[in-house]
C-alpha cells in the first residue's frame, strides 16, 4: 500500500464536522458527539490518517463501519467508544482475516466520524471515500451493496459486549431488518461492520475523495466566518454546487412513519427568489426540491440546506418557521446515478413518480 | 449406549409432550422430521451422560419460537443441521455429541435430526427435565455455562452467530431475531465439554420420555388407565379432574400467553381450576388457592387417552385430568428458583415442592 | 395584595411595588458594592415614595443576573464531583469534556463514571452497584468536595436511579449538596449533565445570595415571603432557589419581556429591548417568552435549560453611525459613555441617539448640537435602524401572522411606531419593565419525558404528563386549583419502535397567598 497518508488535526476534524453535516442533506444525525470523541482520541495521542482511494492494493481488505440506531438515543446513551471496533473484530473472527483499512458507508452526518474513531483505535487508516457521498435513510442504499457486495458476514456490537455476526442473509433487506431489530434490543444504538471488501472493489465503487471534500467544505465555512465573508458563496466555490434557492421557512410538516421523520418544508423566497416558493420533501434526508410546483432537484443529487448568515448546516430535526436558509444543490457522483443505483436511491425508489434528471453543477 | 430408531419416535414424542407441560411445541412435526432423517441416514446412537469423556464437545440443538407459528410454518428439514454446523465451524473444533437442551416437547426430537444426519451420538440428557419458555432457563445457566457463542438460522438462509454478555441477553436478542425471521428459528448453543455436561445437564430425560410414551401406549392397549402409568413413573399426582370452560390466549413478544379455566367433574365437582401459561403451564390455582407452580411440572392430559394437551390446542369442552409432577432436583436450589420459580414469572407466591 | 418586584442588574437595581395589576410606584438606583445594602436602600426608597408600610407587602420577587455572571466571570464557583451513571455505556466522553478549560479547572475537574442508567425504553443499562458508589463517595470525601452532580443516562424517563444514588451518597457524605440532572434539564446527556454540574457549583453562592436577599428584606422591615424568578418567567420559593440557582439564568431578559407583556396587556407580541449597545428581540407566546429550541451556551458550556429565545443584534443607543461606501449603524458602540461622547452631550461621536434627537424622536441632551446634521443622513440612518429591527423581528416570528411589537429599554427612542408592517408601542413604565415582570410572575412546573405510545395510549400519556407537571408546580409553591396547563408539545422520535414520543408539558399557577 502506498504510504501517502494524510494525518488529520483537531482543526481538520472540526471542519469535517461541518462539511459532513452539509453533505448529510438534512439527515445523517448530528456529528457533534462523534467529533468530540474523535478529538478525545487525538488529544490522547492517537493518529488519524486518511488514505487516498487509489492507494489501496487489490487484496487489501477494507472494513466499512458506522453507527446504527436512533439519533435521539445517541445524544443520551453516548457510546462506550469501541462498539464499531468490536463489530469489526467480530467480522474478522468469523472470516479469519483482518482489515487493512476502514471506510465510511455514509459520509453525511455522524457516520463520517465513526470510521475515524475505529481507525484511530485499531491503528488503521481511513480511506478517502465512502459509500454514499451523502446520507441516506437505509443501509442498503450505499454503493457497496448496490454494486454487488454480498450482505454477509456483517456484524453489530453494543457496549455490553453483545455482538451478532450475520453469517448468512437472504438479501440486503434481511440484513437491514435483522440488524435494526437487534440494535433496538441493544438499546437503539450499536456499532456495525460490513462484510470485508477487497481494495480492488472499493477503488471501483466507493465515492472518491469525500473525506477531503467534507473537510474542504467545512474549512470554507470556518474561514468565511472568520473573515466575515459570505459562507454560502464560500461553500459554492469549494464544490460543484449551485444555489437552488434562498428563502425563509414558512411551514414545516413532519410526522413519524415506519421509524423515519417524513414530511415537507415550505420556503418563501428572499432576494432574487422573492415571490417564489420552494417545497422540500424529506425522509430524514431532503429528497425532492420543488420550485413553484416544478421539481428542480431530486435524489440522488444532494439537496443541502444551510443557514443564510452562518453557513451552518440545517438538519431535519431543527427545521422550523422563520429560519433563513440557502438551499444548495450538489450533483451526485456518477456512481449514484447509474441505472442500477437509481433503482435503489432514485426518486421512484422513494415512491415518487418522477424521472431523475441530473442536476447541472457549477463546473458544468 | 442404546440404538434409537424411527419406531421409538412415537413413544418419544408422546412422552416428551407429557414433560412439555403444555408447551414445547407440537412434537408431531418434530417426530416426523426426525423419522425421515433416521430413515435416510440410519439409526441414532444414544449415550448416557456418564459415557462422555471430559474432552468431548457437546452442543445442544433446538428450535425456538411461538408454538402457534410452528404448527403452521413447518420446517424445511435441514435448518437445524445448518445451525449446528454453523456453530461447529465457528468453534473451530469438531463437535463430538449433540443433546437436547429441552426434552419437553418438540425439542426432544430435534436433536435426532442432527444426530442422524451427521452421524453423531446423542446424549441422554437435557437442560431442563421439562420445557421452559426462555433460553436462559436451563441448568447450565446455574453452572455459569454461557449460552453463546450461539448459531441461529431460519428456513430462508438467514443465519447469525451471537455472542452475549450473559444468558438473559442471549434470550432477548435471539427472541427478537426469531420474531423477525417469522416466528421460528433453529439454534445451536451452550457448547460445553463432557465434564461440564455431566455436571450441569439433567440426566436421562430422553429415555424417560420414551419410557413415558411407551407406558401410555401400553396402558391404552391393555385398557388400563394411562394416567396411572404416567404417575407411577414420574412420582406425580392428580391435581384436578374437569372440563375446559374458557381459554384466553394472546401472542406477546413471541410467546403464547394466557389462562385456561376448568370446571370440576367427578370428585372435583363444584370446584374450579385455573392454569396460567406462557407457552408452558406455570401455575395452577384450585378455587383460587395455589395447587402447583413452576418449576414443578403441570400437564393437562386427555381424561380418556392420557394424551397430553398443549396450550395451543386447549379448547372448550375437552375433558381432562391435570397432573403435577416433581421437577428435577437442580431447580429446587435458591439459584434454580430465582431463575425458574414462580417469582421469575411474576407470581408473588412461595414455591412449595410437589 | 401588595407585591414588590426587584431586578438586580449589572448597573442598576430597579424596584416596583404593585397592587394587584396596578403599578403603584417605582425606583431605579445605581448599584453599590454591597448588593444587600443596595436592595435595602431601594426598598426603603420605594416604600417611602409609595407611602406604603413594610407590613403591607405580601410578597417580594427578585430577578438577578448574579449567577449567570458568576459562571461567565468564573468566580464564586464551588468545586464539584460529577457522577455519571452509565457504565458500560457512555465511556467515550467523560463529563465536562467540551468545557472551556478555565471553567473546568474552576470547578475542580473531578468526575466519576459508575454502572447504571436506562435504555430508551426504561430497561436498566446496568443495575446500580452500591459498593462502587460507596467507593466513589470515599474518593469525594478525600478530595473534600461538598457539591455533587448526579446524571444518569435517560433519567428524564425514570428518576429513580438518580435518587437512589443520591441516597447512597447522602449516607456516606452527610453534608453534601446533591443536584440531580433530571430535576434540571431535558433529554440530551451532555447538555443535561453540564446543567447539573453548573447548578452544583453555584449552590453555595446560591445559599449566600438568597440569605443576603432575605437580610435585605429584613433590613427594610419586610417579613413577606421571598421568591426568585426563573429563566422561564416563573417563580421559585427562596428555598427552592437555593437548590436550583441555575434556573435563574436569563431571568433578566425574561422578566423584561414578561413585564412588557403585562404592561401592554398583550399575550402575543415581539419584545424589542434596545439598550446601549445591543438590541434583544424575544417573542411572547401566551404571555411567556418563547423558549429556545437548541442547546444554549452559558459561559461557553452547552446546556439545555429552558431559556428564552432571544436574538441579539448590534444596535443600541450608543451605536456608531458611519456613512462610508454604505451607511452602517453599529455594531461598535460607545455604550455607557454615551453621556460623554455623544454629540448631543458635547462629545465628538455620531451615535444613533444623536440621529434620533435630530429627527425629533427624543429630547435628550442638547438638540442644538445636532441641528446641522444632513437631513438625508438622518433619514437614511433611521431607515437603516428600522430595517435592522425589522429583520430581527421577522426572524423571531414563528407564523406568518403579524404581531404587535413592544419596545422597551433606554434605546427605545430609536424606533417610531412602525417596524415594517408591524406596529410598535412603548408600554407605560417601560424603564422598569423587568421589575414589573418579576412582580407579576407565577409558579410553574414542567415535565419533559419520553413515552412509548404503543404501550400507553396517547391520551393516558398526555394525562400523566399533565398530572406530573401540575404536581411539580404545586411542589414549587403554586396554589393547586389555580394551576393551568399552558404548553403541550409532542415530538415523535424517528428510528424508535413502540411509537416513542417525547412529551413536554408546562403548568403554571398562582403563588399561594400569605
Amino acid at each position: 500500500m502506498a504510504k501517502e497518508l494524510r494525518t488529520l488535526t483537531v482543526e481538520d476534524i472540526r471542519a469535517l464536522e461541518i462539511g459532513a453535516a452539509i453533505l448529510g442533506t438534512g439527515g445523517g444525525g448530528n456529528p457533534y458527539i462523534g467529533r468530540l470523541r474523535t478529538e478525545q482520541l487525538l488529544k490522547a495521542g492517537r493518529t488519524l490518517s486518511v488514505l487516498p482511494l487509489e492507494a489501496l492494493d487489490d487484496d487489501d481488505l477494507v472494513a466499512g463501519v458506522g453507527g446504527i440506531g436512533a439519533p435521539v438515543v445517541g445524544i443520551e446513551k453516548i457510546e462506550r467508544g469501541d462498539e464499531c471496533l468490536q463489530a469489526m473484530r467480530a467480522v474478522e473472527r468469523a472470516t479469519g482475516r483482518q482489515a487493512a483499512a476502514v471506510i465510511s458507508c455514509e459520509i453525511g452526518g455522524a457516520n463520517s466520524m465513526e470510521p475515524m474513531i475505529t481507525g484511530a483505535q485499531a491503528g488503521l487508516p481511513v480511506v478517502d471515500g465512502d459509500g454514499m457521498g451523502r446520507a441516506f435513510p437505509e443501509l442498503q442504499m450505499c454503493t457497496f451493496f448496490i454494486y454487488g457486495l454480498k450482505p454477509a458476514p456483517a456484524a453489530i456490537a453494543d457496549e455490553k459486549d453483545n455482538s451478532v455476526v450475520f453469517t448468512g442473509t437472504q438479501d440486503m433487506f434481511w440484513l437491514e431488518r435483522l440488524s435494526r431489530a437487534t440494535a433496538v434490543d441493544m438499546g437503539a444504538t450499536a456499532g456495525y461492520a460490513l462484510p470485508p471488501m477487497r481494495g480492488e472493489f472499493v477503488r471501483r465503487v466507493a465515492v472518491p475523495g469525500t473525506v477531503t471534500q467534507a473537510i474542504d467544505l467545512g474549512y470554507a465555512v470556518l474561514l468565511a466566518r472568520r473573515k466575515k465573508r459570505n459562507p454560502v458563496e464560500a461553500i459554492l466555490k469549494a464544490c460543484d454546487g449551485v444555489l437552488l434557492f434562498e428563502g425563509k421557512i414558512v411551514d414545516v410538516n413532519r410526522r413519524l412513519a415506519r421509524g423515519f421523520a417524513v414530511g415537507r418544508a415550505t420556503l418563501h423566497g428572499l432576494g432574487a427568489d422573492a415571490g417564489a416558493t420552494l417545497a422540500i420533501d424529506l425522509q430524514n434526508e431532503n429528497l425532492i426540491a420543488i420550485r413553484d410546483g416544478t421539481p428542480i432537484a431530486t435524489v440522488p443529487d444532494l439537496i443541502c440546506m444551510v443557514d443564510l448568515e452562518s453557513g451552518q448546516p440545517i438538519t431535519t430535526e431543527v427545521l422550523r418557521y422563520g429560519l433563513r436558509v440557502a438551499v444548495l444543490g450538489l450533483p451526485c457522483h456518477p456512481l449514484l446515478s447509474a441505472p442500477e443505483a437509481l433503482a435503489v436511491i432514485g426518486p421512484r425508489a422513494f415512491g415518487y413518480d418522477l424521472e431523475y434528471r441530473p442536476l447541472r453543477g457549477s463546473r458544468g | 449406549m442404546t440404538r434409537i430408531g424411527p419406531e421409538q419416535m412415537d413413544d418419544l414424542a408422546l412422552g416428551a409432550a407429557v414433560l412439555g407441560t403444555g408447551g414445547g411445541g407440537d412434537p408431531h412435526i418434530g417426530k416426523l422430521t426426525a423419522m425421515a432423517a433416521m430413515r435416510r441416514h440410519g439409526e441414532v446412537t444414544m449415550i448416557g451422560l456418564d459415557e462422555l469423556g471430559d474432552d468431548d464437545l457437546v452442543v445442544p440443538a433446538a428450535m425456538m419460537g411461538a408454538p402457534t407459528v410452528m404448527v403452521e410454518k413447518l420446517p424445511r428439514g435441514d435448518e437445524i443441521v445448518g445451525a449446528f454446523q454453523g456453530l461447529n465451524a465457528y468453534l473451530g473444533r469438531p463437535v463430538t455429541a449433540v443433546t437436547p437442551i429441552e426434552a419437553g416437547g418438540l425439542n426432544s426430537t430435534t436433536p435426532f435430526v442432527v444426530a442422524a444426519t451427521l452421524g453423531l451420538p446423542l446424549v441422554d440428557a437435557d437442560g431442563m427435565g421439562r420445557a421452559f419458555p426462555e433460553l436462559q432457563m436451563v441448568t447450565p445457566t446455574l453452572h455459569g455455562i454461557a449460552a453463546t457463542p450461539m448459531a441461529i438460522g431460519d428456513e430462508k438462509g438467514n443465519s447469525a452467530i451471537l455472542n452475549t454478555c450473559d444468558n438473559l441477553w442471549t434470550e432477548r436478542i435471539a427472541r427478537t431475531m426469531t420474531i423477525q425471521m417469522g416466528g421460528v428459528a433453529f439454534i445451536a448453543l451452550y457448547a460445553m465439554s463432557g465434564s461440564q455436561a455431566r455436571q450441569a445437564l439433567v440426566p436421562g430425560t430422553v429415555s424417560l420420555a420414551i419410557q413415558l410414551g411407551a407406558a401410555i401406549r401400553g396402558a391404552r392397549r391393555a385398557k388400563r388407565d394411562p394416567i396411572d402409568a404416567v404417575l407411577a413413573i414420574t412420582g406425580g399426582r392428580r391435581l384436578f379432574n374437569g372440563k375446559i370452560v374458557d381459554v384466553q390466549r394472546r401472542t406477546e413478544r413471541g410467546f403464547a400467553r394466557g389462562d385456561a379455566i376448568f370446571r370440576g367433574l367427578g370428585t372435583d365437582e363444584g370446584h374450579e381450576l385455573q392454569i396460567r401459561f406462557q407457552n408452558e403451564n406455570l401455575i395452577a390455582l384450585r378455587d383460587g388457592e395455589v395447587a402447583a407452580t413452576v418449576p414443578d411440572l403441570i400437564t393437562v392430559l386427555d381424561a380418556e387417552s392420557g394424551e397430553p394437551i398443549t396450550t395451543e390446542t386447549l379448547r372448550y369442552g375437552f375433558r381432562v385430568v391435570v397432573i403435577g409432577m416433581p421437577c428435577a432436583e437442580a431447580w429446587r436450589s435458591e439459584a434454580g428458583l430465582a431463575l425458574v420459580g414462580p417469582r421469575a414469572f411474576g407470581y408473588d407466591v412461595e414455591y412449595r415442592p410437589l | 395584595m401588595l407585591r414588590i418586584g426587584i431586578d438586580v442588574g449589572g448597573t442598576n437595581t430597579d424596584a416596583v411595588v404593585m397592587d394587584g395589576t396596578r403599578v403603584v410606584e417605582w425606583v431605579k438606583m445605581n448599584n453599590s458594592a454591597d448588593i444587600t445594602a443596595g436592595i435595602t436602600a431601594a426598598l426603603h426608597q420605594l416604600l417611602r415614595q409609595a407611602g406604603v408600610e413594610a407590613t403591607q407587602i405580601g410578597a417580594v420577587m427578585i430577578g438577578t443576573t448574579q449567577f449567570t455572571n458568576a459562571v461567565v466571570q468564573r468566580r464564586d464557583l464551588a468545586p464539584v464531583a460529577a457522577l455519571r451513571l452509565c457504565l458500560p455505556a457512555a465511556q467515550s466522553l467523560p463529563p465536562m469534556v467540551d468545557w472551556p478549560e478555565d471553567l473546568r479547572e474552576a470547578v475542580g475537574n473531578c468526575w466519576f463514571l459508575a454502572h447504571g442508567g436506562y435504555e430508551f425504553d426504561g430497561r436498566e443499562i446496568a443495575p446500580l452497584d452500591e459498593a462502587e458508589l460507596r467507593g466513589i463517595a470515599g474518593q469525594i470525601r478525600d478530595r473534600g468536595i461538598d457539591a455533587v452532580a448526579i446524571s444518569a443516562v435517560f433519567s428524564p424517563i425514570n428518576r429513580e436511579m438518580e435518587q437512589r444514588a443520591a441516597d447512597i451518597l447522602g449516607n456516606e457524605l452527610p453534608g453534601a449538596q446533591i443536584t440531580l440532572s433530571e430535576e434540571i434539564g431535558r433529554v440530551g446527556l451532555l447538555e443535561r449533565e453540564n446543567a447539573a454540574i453548573l447548578n452544583a457549583c453555584l449552590r453555595p453562592l446560591g445559599a449566600r445570595v438568597v440569605d443576603a436577599f432575605t437580610r435585605a428584606l429584613a433590613g427594610a422591615g419586610i417579613e413577606a415571603p421571598l421568591y426568585l424568578t426563573q429563566n422561564d418567567g416563573t417563580l421559585m420559593a427562596a428555598d427552592y432557589a437555593k437548590r436550583f440557582p441555575v434556573l435563574t439564568f436569563a431571568s433578566g431578559p425574561t422578566n423584561s419581556m414578561r413585564g412588557a407583556a403585562f404592561l401592554s396587556g398583550l399575550q402575543e407580541a415581539l419584545v424589542v429591548d434596545i439598550g446601549g449597545t445591543t438590541t434583544d428581540v424575544g417573542a411572547l407566546h401566551h404571555g411567556f417568552p418563547r423558549e429556545a429550541g437548541a442547546a444554549i451556551e452559558v459561559g461557553g458550556v452547552r446546556t439545555n435549560f429552558r431559556m428564552p429565545d432571544v436574538l441579539s443584534i448590534g444596535l443600541g443607543g450608543g451605536s456608531l453611525v458611519q456613512d462610508g461606501a454604505t451607511l452602517t449603524v453599529g455594531p461598535q458602540s460607545v455604550g455607557y459613555k454615551l453621556v460623554e461622547e455623544g454629540l448631543v452631550f458635547g462629545g465628538q461621536t455620531l451615535t444613533a441617539t444623536d440621529v434620533a434627537v435630530a429627527a425629533g424622536m427624543a429630547e435628550i441632551g442638547d438638540a442644538e448640537k445636532v441641528r446641522e446634521l444632513d437631513a438625508s443622513l438622518v433619514t437614511r440612518t433611521l431607515a437603516a435602524i428600522s430595517s435592522m429591527v425589522e429583520v430581527a423581528c421577522d426572524r423571531m416570528l414563528l407564523t406568518p401572522e403579524p404581531v404587535p411589537v413592544l419596545v422597551v429599554g433606554g434605546g427605545s427612542i430609536l424606533v417610531g411606531d412602525k417596524i415594517g408592517v408591524l406596529s410598535a408601542t412603548r408600554p407605560p413604565y417601560f424603564p422598569v419593565a423587568n421589575a414589573v415582570g418579576a412582580a407579576i410572575a407565577q409558579i410553574s412546573g414542567e415535565i419533559d419525558r419520553v413515552y412509548a405510545l404503543a404501550e400507553l395510549p396517547r391520551e393516558q400519556a398526555l394525562a400523566d404528563a399533565k398530572r406530573q407537571a401540575t404536581e411539580r408546580a404545586v411542589e414549587a409553591g403554586a396554589v393547586a386549583d389555580s394551576v393551568e396547563i399552558v404548553e403541550v408539545e409532542e415530538v415523535p422520535l424517528a428510528y424508535l419502535p413502540s411509537n416513542a414520543t417525547r412529551i413536554r408539558v408546562k403548568a403554571v399557577g398562582d403563588l399561594a397567598r400569605g
